[in-house]
């Protein structure tokens, strides 16, 4: 099976403190600490060990700039037969639906069984993976949380949904999944993994290699646009005890029996 | 003096039998030599790895661990068994080989022993028989009534080796109850005869057997000393052909096994021997993943194990129920061996080694990761096999197959882009001595080439951003501080030691951090460094290279207490009793037991208690750096066995030399139900605590 | 003028998920003067009920019956939505494991903006909406223009409108259920396998000691354990808990756990993500303890503690058992 994962490089928001600059249009970027999208790895997880089972080979593909060749590597170590790295300056500002518009270029170039994303990156909202199915007009599934592959070109899946609960699908290939985080445990990469494929070529993809107009993506194209970042009032509504840890106990035990608790 | 017509006539009972003799002898040199060529296939095609050098030291330890039989007494009913048992084959040596060659030569006689010598070696000789049979009896006793708990077998790890062991100690007792017959037959028929005699030792086997040999025919005699030279020759061959099959190889193996030991126990075994750092990218595969994998000596390891038991009985991890014993990492290591390297058949190597589930490995992962690398098995082997080093590379392995568990890649990953576990910024690191209120009682400043001191004091990640922790730092640089050190931090310039990551396996990313910190400290411009951290200073010092002296904390200050520049308050509370905690790096890692303990009594009116395993049998706390991460499988946690060792010693304050331990116990106090019964302090925070220092004198 | 807002309906057994009339309100918000459209997808008598329903706040409502849709497929229910809904509308879904899957395909195929998982509407400009999201965990917020002149599809995140039944004037119920014929898709619902009982139910306590990975290990859930049992409730937890493998599943609270309506949900050491607060319904009393200051979970509580859980709860379990011996006495 060939597939294709596409994946982001995206700040740690577990190594992170994540702050405003001084103008609030950003986020201070500069001791901020990239790693590859949480659920995007577990869909590389996911997609080797597809490959393992039935054969087939693993495609890693980010759109960006030259600092998330580094995410395309690591996943590499992680057994990931190519890397490619989707990049122009046409592409800088994209909205979801224009980075679904790159990939659904790239997906053409090439002829994938399977396309996985992470079901949602940490500044992102659970929408590149749908758009680019509805963009090729293939199936579409997300939250996935098991694969199984099945005679006749078929998956079978498991959706994770409310209440723990599981519902099971059938999905044609070639078919967009997102995948959630839990349906696997990610093999561990190391700096010596990652070391041992910095060589590797990565072809990159512009514009004109993707037969894209320049229009129909980027800034100009985006009907979604970011205007700044803020944080909201810290305990807006929520009432902050100051008081010493047993004033604090007091209280809290005071407002449970006002609940009907135990007095 | 036996006339030489009378020996002759004795030694005719053999005649009819040399032709079988001899055969017998053929056969069983032969077969011997082919089960232990069989068994040296495996070494031959393990890794390398070098354990040639200084020769005179490594002589000196056979004499020290295997003639002197060093470690055996630490266990003191089967340690002084095991020492009769082994002088006796000493001593015995020579007769076997005597009996053996007269078999086929009758006038045979040892040389040396053909003058007076011979009957004070036969005295002797008749005595170590009678010794090994006891013993022999004893420790069959031991396995079937008394059953030690270390000999016994969990379910997981197979069934009981009580059958075999007590096949042996038969044979043996066997070999030394024909041989002793033999004896007393020879001497029976010489008394019978009216010749002169041989002195049997007495009240030994075979004066006990010649007593009862007294009254028998001449030609009984014969038969007696026919068939006693008949099953000695027979179960010792047997013995010697069986024992490369089980745990009685050691008994060929120990001396190879001593004499190759490492040398240099605290340093790390590198990932490839002979293969620098910048060559390591070059190298295919990291770490043990198959059996062959091993270094010869590890594979050496294996076959001299004695099952004996002493390392799972002191492995903390083994105590408390985690998948591991150390036992049978060699076991089953062994028996791999044996499997794959048959002695009949085609030798194939198998399959990885980790990995129960469906790849037919040895080891669960959680075994492998179970290890705190505390050192106490190795600190009790007889025999000097090595642990540690198996368990690092057996990780090396796994790491470099990406097999690490998930509560343990956050951590990696925010080592290899924080540089340290917590994933803290960097920038954050000096907060502890940055806080205001401190910067006011103890200012602590950052070495850059600007700034310059003679001391670094190396914090490493638990202490600079854990808020408890923290405590230890400031402690740490109030007594520098108050003892006039020019000391600095390296700040957000300082990463973590690597000491752990190093461990569990990671040689990679421990190199990165290493390369870092050790160019972050030359450029400081140093003299020397000091660190509260155990596993700190062990990685400073034993894994980083060229770097200015690095001491403990506890080091200094009992150098300072002793030249009076520290001096204790008494304590106040009359009610408190202290003890101490040996931490495994500090401890068993680098033999650091008796600076905090002479920094303890210094302070006045202190009432210290010992544990009963402290110094080199210390109980770790539950390990430190990544494991603290790890969430291992396990009854019970180390740390609350350890309190509790504590409790029992009548301690109530555990005072120990290391965050880790700190951590643990603190945590342990709690799980036990202890607090308020019990609490931790770290040595350089009581210390800070306690100094006398000019202001209050004054006051 | 406005284009016309549809909201998508969510409904289970002939019941309308709260969602439904957390929409009414965000669609009143974008515009106050057109009442929203509501659209109720599936087939027999559940949907009617659901319709039903639905009208209490509503009072358009476009009733779509397809045997095909007995189940919700977002396969096929996006290509029954492209049949009816004119172009360039508004349509509202909400930020669910059902929205997730049907909104940005259905974007696409309407060729109308998307927004997702929106907290707030921070104001209308012209052809422009102004939104608020969240990023980074919850960690900041920020504000998003998208422009609405082809449409737009926007998820909802849930619990963050606020479910108010307005009156409506009409009831109609208009029956699309004949633009919409044959659907086919590539994807086939098979089953729901529902998750295995625990051996506690959580949503049947009114006190949850809810843990988060502040309890930092296995071993320190007893200490929740502890005070659920003094206080006579139940423990609960976050996502994070259930993968670390501390807990069951079965005690596990958020959109892909279970929805709690405790009386008092005491928070210990939980972030606060949005997918875990969209388990606590029924406006619990909700005191939370964190030790970081600036956890999104003190955005939402009631009261606020910031102290570290493992040292709190003993003290406050200590202090419960306290009074009962005095009151015993």
């Amino acid at each position: 099976m060939e597939i294709l994962v596409c994946v982001r490089r995206v700040p740690d928001t577990s190594e992170n403190e994540i702050q405003l600059n001084s103008a609030g249009d950003d986020i201070e970027r500069d001791e901020l600490v990239y790693s590859i999208n949480e659920p995007d790895n577990y869909a590389v997880e996911e997609a080797l060990q597809i490959v393992a089972r039935v054969g087939g080979s693993l495609t890693v593909a980010t759109v960006g700039g030259e600092d998330d060749e580094e995410v395309l590597r690591r996943e590499m170590a992680m057994g990931a037969h190519h890397g490619v790295l989707i990049t122009d300056e046409a592409f800088s500002g994209s909205d979801g639906r224009g980075i679904a518009t790159i990939l659904k270029a790239f997906v053409q170039k090439g002829k994938y069984d399977l396309i996985l994303t992470g079901v949602q990156a940490e500044d992102g909202g659970a929408q590149v993976g749908g758009m680019l199915a509805a963009l090729l007009d293939y199936p579409f599934a997300s939250l996935v949380n098991s694969i199984e592959v099945l005679e006749g070109k078929k998956l079978k899946i498991s959706r994770e949904i409310a209440g723990g609960n599981k519902e099971m699908n059938e999905i044609d290939l070639p078919c967009v999944l997102s995948i959630q985080t839990g349906i696997n445990e990610p093999r561990y990469v190391g700096m010596r993994g990652i070391r041992q494929v910095a060589s590797v070529p990565i072809p990159t993809y512009g514009v004109t290699d993707l037969g894209l107009d320049a229009c129909s993506v980027g800034e100009p194209a985006a009907r979604v646009k970011r205007v700044d970042y803020f944080v909201p009032e810290l305990g807006t509504g929520a009432e902050i005890l100051h008081g010493s840890r047993e004033e604090n106990i007091d209280r809290v035990l005071e407002l449970v029996a006002a609940k009907g608790g135990p007095k | 003096m036996v006339g030489p017509e009378s020996t002759a006539q004795l030694m005719s009972w053999l005649v009819p039998g040399r032709t079988l003799f001899l055969s017998i002898h053929l056969l069983g040199i032969v077969g011997f030599s082919y089960i232990v060529a069989r068994r040296l296939v495996p070494l031959l095609r393990g890794e390398c790895d070098f354990r040639f050098d200084r020769p005179l030291v490594r002589l000196g330890r056979v004499f020290k661990y295997w003639l002197g039989q060093w470690k055996h007494p630490r266990y003191r009913t089967a340690g002084i068994l095991h020492i009769f048992i082994f002088a006796g084959f000493i001593v015995l040596a020579l007769r076997a080989f005597t009996v053996l060659i007269v078999g086929v030569s009758q006038n045979f006689v040892m040389p040396g022993l053909s003058g007076r010598a011979g009957p004070v070696y036969n005295i002797v000789t008749d005595y170590a028989a009678t010794i090994v049979f006891l013993c022999m009896v004893i420790a069959v006793i031991r396995r079937l009534v008394f059953k030690p708990e270390r000999y016994a077998v969990p379910t997981r790890y197979g069934t009981g080796h009580t059958a075999d062991a007590i096949f042996l100690l038969s044979l043996i007792a066997l070999l030394m109850v024909a041989d002793s017959l033999f004896a007393a037959a020879k001497t029976a028929g010489q008394l019978q005869q009216g010749q002169p005699v041989e002195v049997l030792a007495a009240l030994s086997l075979p004066w006990i057997l010649q007593k009862a040999l007294l009254s028998a025919s001449l030609p009984t005699l014969g038969s007696v000393y026919f068939g006693a030279y008949l099953v000695h020759e027979l179960t010792f061959y047997l013995l010697l052909c069986y024992r490369p099959f089980g745990i009685q190889f050691h008994v060929e193996t120990s001396l190879f096994n001593i004499y190759f030991a490492k040398l240099d126990r605290e340093i790390l075994k590198p990932v490839r021997w002979g293969v620098s750092d910048e060559h390591l990218d070059q190298v295919k595969s990291f770490g043990v993943k198959t059996f062959e994998d091993f270094t010869w000596k590890h594979m050496l390891d294996f076959y001299s194990c004695a099952d004996c038991g002493r390392c799972s009985d002191n492995c903390p991890a083994n105590s408390v129920g985690r998948p591991l014993s150390p036992r049978f990492i060699s076991i089953k290591a062994r028996d791999y061996a044996f499997k794959h390297y048959p002695v009949f058949g085609r030798a194939h190597n198998g399959a990885t080694l980790v990995g129960g589930r469906d790849s037919g490995g040895i080891y669960s992962e959680d075994e492998i990761w179970s290890c705190t690398t505390c050192g106490a098995c190795e600190e009790e082997c007889p025999l000097l096999v090595e642990y540690i080093d198996k368990i690092v590379d057996l990780r090396r392995g796994m790491v470099d197959e990406g097999n690490v568990p998930q509560s343990l890649q956050k951590p990696l990953k925010a080592l290899e882009s924080r540089g340290n576990p917590y994933g803290k910024m960097e920038k954050k690191k000096a907060d502890w001595a940055n806080a205001r209120e401190f910067q006011q009682t103890c200012y602590v400043k950052t070495l850059d080439h600007r700034n310059g001191g003679d001391t670094l004091y190396f914090v490493d990640s638990i202490t600079s951003y854990d808020d408890r922790m923290q405590s230890i730092g400031r402690a740490t640089a109030k007594i520098l501080s108050h003892v006039g050190e020019n000391f600095g931090i390296l700040g957000s310039a300082e990463k973590d030691s690597g000491h752990e990551v190093r461990r569990f396996g990671e040689e990679t990313l421990f190199m990165a951090l290493r390369d870092h910190n050790v160019d972050a400290i030359k450029a400081s411009g140093v003299r020397r460094i000091v660190t509260a951290d155990p596993h700190a200073y062990n990685a400073l010092k034993h894994d980083y290279k060229d770097l200015p002296p690095v001491e403990h904390i506890s080091q200094v200050i009992a150098r300072e207490v002793k030249a009076g520049k520290i001096k204790f308050n008494p304590i106040k509370n009359e009610d408190s009793v202290y003890t101490y905690h040996d931490p495994c790096y500090l401890g068993r890692h680098n033999q650091i037991y008796d600076d905090p303990r002479d920094v303890l009594d210094a302070i006045p009116g202190l009432k210290r208690v010992e544990m009963s395993r402290s110094r080199d049998r210390s109980f770790c706390c539950g390990g430190g750096g990544l494991m603290l991460f790890y969430e291992p499988k396990e009854d019970q946690r180390m740390g609350v066995k350890r309190v509790e060792m504590a409790a029992e010693a009548g301690a109530n304050v555990i005072v120990t030399a290391c965050p880790f331990c700190m951590t643990n116990m603190e945590d342990a106090i709690k799980v036990a139900g202890l607090e308020g019964k019990m609490t931790a302090i770290d040595l350089a925070e009581l210390v800070d605590q306690q100094i006398a220092r000019e202001s209050q004198k004054v006051a | 003028m406005m284009a016309r807002i549809f909201t998508y309906i969510v409904h289970k057994d002939g019941v309308p998920d709260d969602s439904a009339f957390e929409l009414a309100t965000a669609a009143r918000m974008i515009d106050a003067t057109a009442p929203p459209t509501a659209i109720v997808v599936g087939w027999g008598a559940d949907l009617d009920a659901a319709c039903r329903s639905v009208s209490a706040s509503y009072s358009g409502i476009w009733k779509i019956a397809n045997e095909a849709l007995a189940y919700p497929n977002a396969d096929l229910v996006r290509q029954a939505l492209l049949k009816v809904l004119p172009s360039n509308s508004i349509v509202l879904v909400p930020h669910d494991h059902f929205g997730i899957d049907l909104a940005p395909g259905l974007s696409i195929k309407m060729n109308s903006a998307f927004v997702s998982d929106v907290l707030d509407i921070a104001g209308v400009d012209g052809t422009h909406l102004k939104l608020v999201r969240q990023e980074f965990g919850g960690q900041v917020s920020a504000h998003v223009r998208c422009e609405i002149s082809s449409g737009a599809v926007i998820t909802m995140r849930p619990g963050a409108f606020k479910a108010v039944e307005i009156a409506s004037e009409g009831n109609v119920i208009v029956d699309k259920s004949g633009e919409v014929d044959v659907l086919i898709a590539g994807r086939r619902y098979l089953e729901t396998v529902v998750a295995e009982a625990g051996d506690v139910d959580i949503t049947k306590h009114s006190i949850l000691v809810s843990i988060g990975r502040g309890i930092q290990e296995k071993e320190n859930v007893a200490i929740a354990q502890e005070l659920a049992d003094t206080l006579g409730g139940a423990v609960s937890c976050s996502r994070p808990v259930v993968d670390a493998k501390w807990m069951e599943k079965s005690r596990q609270v958020g959109s892909s756990g279970k929805t709690v309506k405790p009386k008092v949900y005491l928070a210990c050491g939980i972030s606060g993500a949005s997918q875990h607060l969209a388990g606590i319904k029924g406006g619990p009393l909700l005191i939370a303890i964190n030790k970081n200051p600036k956890a999104p979970i003190f955005q939402v509580a009631d009261v606020g503690i910031v102290d570290d859980v493992l040292e709190f709860l003993p003290a406050l379990t200590n202090k419960v058992r306290e009074m009962r011996t005095v009151a015993a006495k």
